[in-house]
């Protein structure tokens, strides 16, 4: 821990946890939040420390750094944690949920805790990894959720794989209920989407694509929803993408404080027509859908029926993209665009840069049981330092990242994060 | 008040042992004090008297059995009857026979007295409406064990000199267990508590409106507790469907010596057999003092013996006044 201190100051603080965005510093010491609020300016002092570094912040935004809670790897080695840890600081992620879909599985204990033993070292960032929930992600027999999460597994998903196993699934939610898990799933009901590629629809039906309509998503998910209320389980649906699954989550979560919801970062700023002429960056999970779905999910994030955004980070290599569209791996990369696009909803949507950074920050954190997402006295120095108006635009050489399937490419985002510290010490400048 | 005073002393003048459910508490107290007799006459060097002399008992075991079929045996033997012990589970069912149809054929060959285990709830008890003898249920399906309730609670009796306001712990496979479910209703009848610890996935719906407390967590269960009830854990359960490994329910819910020292520090346990050590239960507890296990078999014995003298003879009874 270093003895340095610093005081960041004419800076606009965005605070999730008090919903407010106004001027003010921090003062961060020891990793820590020492001080926070609008009396912290250039003429700060404190007798509890000498050697003060004063740093103007000019006006930017100060805010916690981004939780990711959906973020695939390739595997648990040091180089694939060291490239995830990259992008997630370039992107002002701070900590993040990796999911299970590695080689090996992660569905041991002994997977969970070499991750855990290694992850903070190599990524620079907060790497918390969940655990399989079936053996093998088979989505038949239950994974040792109690031996797991004591190893420090800290949720339980399948990943990209949805449990159609009606039964199985409200066994899985009864014994991860008194182990107090937290379970996470994708849903999708495998025999309704059938072989289809994107969202059903007229756009769908030109490109002569097969397709799948979204109530393969609502279906399975008010089954899930249905169990998680009778069982009183922690649940999370990992990635709504349309307006009926927004109205179950809505309907369901009046009466049950045990369900939440996320969203894609996709399916927040993109729909169907961005695919264009078969554009494989945008085969995505779940498929982008109308724009009717997608101003429906930016309604949600607004209402707070849609707690938590996610980067749904799935780097695939240049190989699994250069097919045609069916035949494409699915997944994006999405760490270091994260913030960017979102903040496309500030810009153009009304959504407040608080309701956001609860959403990106506070939400994942609290629901993952984490001392992250919030920026108090005595909490950890984890912020960012955001350009809310620098226009760039996304090229894939110049991402971090070794894959680069982004489905922004070219595209002009405006909002960039200049600065990332965890616990204090500087993990990424976007001026060196 | 002569009618009450009837009442309240221990009789047993059922005509099947079907299940617990629907005991009096001066049943089982009946039943309880001649098995103590029996106890007595079984660790005679003659063990044998002639009590049931003449009577047919025929063991109908539709699931095959060991220690609940030889125990039934030698029970009728040692009071005299004639046993016949006939495994069904390889024989006339696999060729194509009723379940009735069985009962007229065994019926057909006079029994006094018939003890019948069969995979299906209530099976025993249609069984029991079809032939004109003495019926005990040996297990049916997931619904009663009647005898071994009533042997845990001989053998929980000697050992505690009561059963009222003992509070007693259930661990483990309670929701397939029959065992379970007489022991639950039998221990309430008689003024126990009981609790159920046991993962959610092996309880049944409702399980505490049974009357019973239940627990997920075996630290918190065992607090306070005078008798802990391991249950089997069958094989075909432990792999990913109920529970996710052995490893796992034996790490929080097998008992060893850490969380049986939560429990009262004169705890005792029990198991109904056969153990899956390491399972659910660590040797080292299941071959200790306070392991009541070996003396269970013992009093299944004598219990089995009250439970045919007592129906023998309310058969008898019946059948003189009917005359």
């Amino acid at each position: 821990m270093s003895n340095n201190f610093q005081i960041y100051y004419n800076a606009l603080l965005v605070n999730p946890a008090q919903k407010s965005t106004s001027n003010g510093g921090i003062f961060v010491g020891n990793g820590k939040v020492i001080d926070i609020g609008a009396h912290i300016d250039q003429q700060y002092k404190t007798d509890n420390a000498d050697n003060i570094e004063y740093i103007n912040v000019k006006g930017h935004v100060l805010a916690p750094g981004l939780v990711d809670m959906r973020v695939f790897m390739n595997g648990p080695g040091e180089s694939t944690i060291r490239d995830v840890g990259n992008s997630a600081a370039a992107g002002g992620v701070t900590t993040i949920l990796t999911m299970p879909n590695t080689e090996p599985i992660v569905d041991d204990v002994a997977i969970v805790e070499y991750i855990n033993s290694r992850a903070k070292n190599i990524a620079k960032i907060n790497l918390h990894t969940s655990a399989a929930l079936t053996k093998g992600l088979n989505g038949a027999e239950m994974s040792e959720i109690g031996l797991l999460k004591q190893s420090g597994a800290i949720a339980f998903t399948d990943g990209r794989h949805s449990i159609n196993n009606s039964m199985l699934f409200h066994r899985l939610l009864t014994y991860a209920k008194c182990h107090d898990a937290l379970v996470i799933h994708d849903v999708e009901d495998k025999d309704l989407a059938g072989d289809g590629v994107m969202n059903e629809g007229l756009f769908a039906s030109r490109l002569g694509l097969p397709s799948k309509h979204k109530i393969a998503e609502t279906i399975m998910l008010k089954r899930d929803l249905t169990i998680a209320c009778l069982t009183g389980a922690r649940y999370h649906v990992s990635q709504i993408s349309c307006l009926e699954s927004l109205n179950a989550v809505r309907h369901a979560k009046l009466d049950h404080k045990n369900i939440t919801t996320g969203v894609s970062i996709n399916n927040l700023t993109l729909n169907e027509f961005d695919i264009g002429e078969y554009r494989t960056f945008l085969r995505l999970e779940p498929p982008l859908r109308s724009e009717d779905d997608r101003l429906a999910m930016v309604r949600g994030i607004k209402s707070g029926d849609i707690d938590i955004i996610v980067s749904s980070h799935d780097p695939q290599n240049a190989d699994g993209k250069r097919h045609p569209f069916a035949d494409a791996n699915v997944g994006a990369v999405g760490l270091e665009t994260l913030l960017s696009a979102a903040l496309r909803l500030y810009h153009s949507e009304d959504v407040e840069l608080h309701t956001l950074w609860a959403a990106l920050s506070l939400n994942p954190a609290k629901l993952l049981g984490l001392e992250a997402g919030t920026l108090e006295i005595g909490t950890k120095a984890d912020f960012i330092i955001v350009d809310l108006d620098y226009s760039w635009k996304v090229e894939r050489s110049e991402l971090k990242s070794k894959s680069t399937n982004t489905p922004f490419e070219n595209r002009v985002l405006q909002g960039k994060v200049l600065q990332t510290y965890v616990e204090g010490q500087k993990i990424f400048d976007f001026n060196t | 008040m002569k009618n009450f005073e009837n009442m309240m002393k221990p009789h047993f003048s059922h005509k099947h042992l079907l299940g617990i459910e629907g005991l009096k508490e001066a049943n089982i107290t009946a039943l309880l004090d001649l098995a103590e007799e029996k106890i007595e006459q079984s660790r005679q060097e003659t063990k044998k008297t002639d009590v049931l002399k003449g009577r047919t008992q025929i063991n109908l075991f539709f699931e095959s059995s060991t220690r609940t079929q030889a125990s039934f045996e030698l029970a009728g033997k040692r009071l005299g009857a004639d046993v016949l012990s006939m495994n069904v589970a390889q024989s006339s069912i696999k060729k194509g026979e009723t379940l009735l149809d069985t009962a007229a054929t065994l019926n057909a060959m006079q029994p006094d007295l018939l003890v019948i285990r069969h995979g299906s709830a209530g099976a025993v008890e249609l069984l029991s409406q079809k032939v004109n003898c003495a019926v005990i249920n040996a297990g049916d399906g997931r619904h009663e064990h009647p005898t071994q309730a009533l042997l845990d609670a001989l053998t929980i009796r000697r050992n505690k000199k009561r059963l009222a306001r003992l509070t007693i712990a259930i661990c483990g496979d309670v929701l397939h267990s029959r065992v379970a479910r007489s022991n639950i209703i039998l221990l309430n009848i008689m003024g126990a508590r009981v609790r159920l610890i046991a993962p959610p996935t092996l309880l049944p719906a409702d399980a505490s409106k049974l009357g019973c407390e239940i627990f997920h967590d075996m630290k918190e269960g065992l607090k306070g507790v005078d008798i802990v009830m391991m249950l089997r854990l069958q094989t075909e359960r432990m792999q990913g469907a109920f529970i996710p490994s052995v490893r796992e329910y034996f790490h929080f819910y097998g008992l060893d010596e850490e969380k049986l020292s939560y429990a009262n520090d004169d705890a005792l346990v029990m198991h109904p057999g056969p153990m899956n050590r390491g399972v659910e239960i660590d040797s080292i507890i299941a071959d200790s003092a306070r392991s009541l296990i070996r003396e269970q078999v013992e009093m299944g014995v004598a219990i089995r013996m009250a439970v045919l003298e007592c129906l023998s003879n309310n058969w008898l009874k019946k059948n003189e006044s009917g005359a």
